[in-house]
């Protein structure tokens, strides 16, 4: 342990020793991404109250025109979230957060009448894949019968969110909303997104049963929604849990943490999970905001996030710009060459994701372009991925060039830590 | 390397039936396999993966301590340097071993949403998806594996998601008895229901019947005062869809396992081991300790069984294929029959469309689905202690060694350097499980023996993150079945080698009781 902090205390003077001759100190920079995060979340919060501003409006009057401007709230609410979500990786508090607001995929059997030919009514012992909660007003988890005649935020959050311990059982955050603003995308991957109509809001001429509970599912969701990033906005302010976790892990640790979180959110989880699966299976559940056919922004600010951070630079949703001391500054003062590569490479992966929103935007929907035969989509999310493992291998040079790479061991238990277990 | 060896064995076998008249079998075993490691010279001579220096350095680490006034050093960071610290919440046996590189997050996370993946029944539009069944017990991996956690009994009405019954019958010609001697085959499947009871089906296909479980109070007087009720369960299978079962059918129910430390459970030293088995009992502490030898399905080469309840197989990825065959249905490589585990018998089933697609590969999870749901299940981190400083908890450590728990519960190891994977080498780890058969008595016994593992015996179970269940799963049962609502009542069903272990338990002053319970909390 003592040996470890040694080596992570020599990484953070070896740096300030560099910083005595540069103008960039690890503290500051430390400071603006826990600024751009704070940024991030306020920009995240003041979009959902606007959605939740349209679903009332939606609920008061319902209507095409009142549920696209709610759809419209909603694309534009998951612009500056996206962008943060490459927090998630190496800060514990979000991560431990993060499923409340955004997990996926769901089984939207669990929430609402779906099409029982594309959905599937194969029997399961998850024997809430096609609960319909808004259908009923009881059901059985574990056994045991639970009450749901009032669809509540507490309800959403503290019974359903992965009811029956099956992760798929997703209640709350953007994508539960998703499902409910638009509906299945019936069209497997062919063009188009979810078509729910106005009328499923609508008691008085109700369309897909119980709307009232629809109603009061979509309004909970919402709620909840804002409850959950008012809480995140409060851990990044100062003196908030998020930042005080960050200066607990120390300078080097931080500068750690920042990078990290570029390297898992780019390769592990944008390139792995949420991109490559898609394209080895073929498959249009295999997509992130599958039921608004908006996947193509949502993978396109995932990665734009990752480019804000190295450069410690964030435009608001107000055109405003947060900006300050950058890690890039600091590798480019310990190695401009690995600066350099990693700068480009971001510019790289910045290109093919403009690439496939413009294509997302223009010509097909991303289920369409990871479409079994569909050389050109394929290729064109295939670029993508490359594009980000690419510049994944240059974040691990930036680790080294910043003299991190011994934090990997870290609190280990690991003999081959010199003197670890034996001083 | 390694030196093969045969022996000639005859071995006494308890069965228990069904019907639980208890009757003797002399199993004459003509050919019993194992394997001994290389030996160097001095201490832990076993260890040639190690240098003189680092035996030595890993003996003195990994003996018992007798000092209880402070936690031992990195005692909290019980996965070694792949301890997982994140938050503890409801995903905290879901994080991946924390010295990964961001290729094998890739992997894991892979991995992971192929765990997830729902599968299908054939034909059907997403392709890379379908093969399904016929029979099965779950569609997804993680359907039964509840968030990497623990599995239950189900609730009464309730149908079983997380445990199933194993079925088999005793060999009964010259060549099954032949087949369990020489490892080709661990048990011999029922004729017609096959290795385990899938209470799911596709289409028009059968269901093969219901698990139905029984519970009778049986009352358990502690030293203080206090009197615990146990439930001791009763199985039987309802609404047999083949007709009836073998006459000397014995069945054996599994809650899944928590899938925490897999990897590094496998990264254990061989000669760890065998070790510290013990079979005939020579030092006399009323422990033996056997080594479940089961054969490697790709070389067909001796092996230690480690995981599974009795031990039976040897690698994470043999028992993954195995889960994809028998729970799923789905053909891998190393199982290329799309049918699953629909035997001969069951009419129609081997005939129903399968999800084999020629252009993706010969089966219906072709590479690498196969390796990366194994080495999802090997990078499961086990989660960081708690509360290792705490009086209490420190007083229950005591407690555990002076009951003599540790003599099977082993503490830690350090792995060996030579194992596969990188993070996984060399790592100071704390299972608490010797990897060993041990009987557990009558109380525990399901009378239906595999491999090495009689009636009556069990592999020690790691007891790493077992405070935790209650926070991931919602619940404390523990047991192979179980049956035990928490970690008392699972001391409580100890017996045969551990009785004297659990006797202690039941002595202790209620305080005393409490702190070891809260010791194991802490793991």
């Amino acid at each position: 342990m003592k040996t470890i902090r040694t080596t992570a205390a020599a990484a953070v003077m070896a740096l300030s020793a560099t910083g005595a001759f540069a103008e960039t100190k690890p503290a500051d920079v430390i400071a603006t991404y826990a600024d751009i995060a704070l940024a991030g979340y306020e920009d995240s919060l003041t979009t959902a109250q606007a959605l939740d501003t349209a679903i009332d409006k939606l609920i008061a009057a319902p209507s095409q025109a009142t549920l696209e401007a709610a759809r419209e709230a909603w694309f534009a609410a998951r612009v500056p979230y996206q962008q943060t979500e490459v927090y998630r990786f190496g800060n514990a508090i979000v991560d431990d957060w993060e499923g409340r607001v955004n997990a996926w995929p769901l089984d939207e059997g669990l929430i609402d009448y779906v099409d029982a030919t594309s959905y599937g009514s194969e029997s399961d012992e998850n024997e809430l894949y096609a609960a319909n909660i808004i259908a009923n007003t009881s059901l059985t988890i574990n056994g045991e019968t639970v009450d749901v005649a009032e669809i509540t935020p507490d309800l959403l959050q503290n019974t359903l969110q992965e009811a029956g311990d099956v992760e798929a059982n997703v209640a709350t955050g953007y994508h539960a909303i998703e499902f409910l603003l638009w509906g299945q995308d019936l069209n497997g991957t062919d063009a188009g997104a979810g078509a729910r109509p106005a009328t499923d809001f609508d008691p008085a001429n109700c369309t897909g049963g119980n709307c009232e509970r629809r109603v009061q599912f979509l309004s909970s969701a919402s709620k909840l929604l804002v409850a959950d990033l008012e809480e995140m906005v409060a851990n990044w302010v100062k003196g908030g849990a998020a930042r005080e976790a960050l200066a607990a892990n120390g300078e080097a640790g931080a500068l750690r943490t920042i990078l990290t979180g570029m390297g898992s959110l780019s390769y592990g989880e944008l390139a792995g999970e949420r991109m490559k699966l898609g394209l080895l299976l073929h498959d249009p559940e295999e997509e992130h905001d599958c039921f608004s056919d908006n996947t193509h922004n949502s993978h396109y600010y995932d990665a734009l996030g990752i480019r804000n951070i190295y450069h410690a630079r964030y435009e608001r949703v107000d055109g405003s710009v947060v900006e300050g001391p950058s890690i890039a500054a600091l590798v480019s003062e310990a190695d401009a060459s690995v600066a350099e590569e990693l700068s480009g490479k971001l510019e790289a992966t910045h290109a093919a994701f403009t690439a496939l929103k413009t294509r997302g935007d223009e010509s097909e929907a991303y289920d369409q372009m990871i479409g079994e035969g569909n050389d050109a989509g394929n290729a064109v999310v295939q670029a993508a991925i490359d594009a980000l493992v690419d510049q994944t291998r240059s974040i691990e040079r930036a680790v080294v060039a910043l003299d991190l790479e011994a934090l990997e061991v870290e609190g280990s238990d690991s003999l081959d830590n010199p003197g670890a277990v034996f001083e | 390397m390694s030196r093969f060896r045969s022996s000639s064995a005859s071995r006494r076998v308890s069965l228990i039936t069904a019907s639980a008249a208890t009757l003797t079998v002399v199993m004459s075993a003509a050919i019993a396999i194992y394997w001994q490691p290389a030996r160097a010279d001095g201490i832990l001579p076993w260890r040639t993966d190690l240098s003189e220096k680092d035996r030595a350095r890993v003996a003195s680490v990994t003996a018992t301590s007798a000092d209880f006034s402070k936690p031992e050093a990195f005692e909290s960071m019980q996965g070694g340097a792949a301890t997982s610290r994140k938050l503890v919440n409801r995903d905290a046996f879901s994080q991946f071993s924390a010295n990964l590189t961001f290729k094998q997050e890739r992997d894991f996370k892979l991995g992971n949403a192929l765990f997830r993946k729902l599968w299908v029944s054939s034909p059907s539009s997403t392709r890379a998806s379908d093969g399904l069944g016929p029979l099965y017990n779950a569609r997804a991996c993680q359907n039964c594996h509840l968030k990497d956690g623990r599995g239950r009994p189900p609730e009464p009405g309730e149908i079983a998601s997380s445990m199933f019954l194993r079925l088999s019958v005793p060999a009964r010609t010259e060549a099954e008895r032949e087949a369990l001697a020489s490892k080709t085959m661990m048990r011999i499947p029922e004729p017609v229901y096959g290795g385990q009871l899938q209470e799911f089906a596709i289409g028009d296909v059968p269901v093969e019947g219901h698990l139905r479980i029984e519970y009778s109070p049986v009352k358990v007087e502690l030293n203080g005062g206090e009197t615990v009720t146990l439930r001791k369960p009763t199985y039987t299978v309802s609404d047999l869809g083949y007709g009836p079962m073998d006459r000397e059918a014995m069945i054996s129910p599994r809650v899944t396992p928590q899938m925490i430390g897999l990897g590094l459970l496998e990264a254990i030293h061989p000669g760890d081991l065998i070790a510290n088995a013990d079979p005939e009992d020579k030092d006399g502490d009323g422990i033996s300790g056997k080594v479940s030898w089961t054969r490697n399905p790709e070389t067909g080469e001796p092996m230690i069984g480690r995981f599974g309840w009795k031990a039976t197989m040897p690698t994470v990825h043999a028992q993954s294929a195995d889960a994809f065959l028998g729970d799923i249905g789905i053909s891998t490589p190393d199982h290329p029959h799309a049918w699953g585990d629909c035997t001969e018998a069951q009419s129609g089933c081997r005939e129903m469309p399968h999800g084999v697609q020629a252009d993706l590969g010969d089966t219906e999870a072709p590479d690498p689905v196969m390796e990366l749901v194994a080495f999802y299940s090997r990078n499961l981190a086990v989660p960081k202690r708690r509360d290792v400083d705490d009086k209490e908890v420190l007083a229950g450590k005591e407690l555990f060694n002076e009951a003599g728990c540790v003599a099977c519960h082993r503490p830690k190891y350090v792995t060996s350097r030579k194992a596969a994977q990188k993070q996984f080498r060399f790592q100071l780890i704390w299972p608490y499980t010797d990897m060993l058969l041990h009987d557990m008595g009558e109380g525990l016994a399901d009378g239906r023996p595999v491999g090495d593992a009689t009636g009556n015996e069990w592999r020690t179970a790691p007891l790493w993150g077992t405070g935790l269940t209650k926070t991931v799963n919602g619940h404390t049962m523990m047991l192979h079945d179980g049956r035990a609502r928490n970690a008392l009542e699972a001391i409580l069903w100890h017996g045969g080698e551990a009785q004297a272990a659990r006797d202690a338990v039941v002595a202790m002053e209620p305080e005393e009781r409490a702190a070891l319970l809260r010791f194991l909390e802490s793991l």
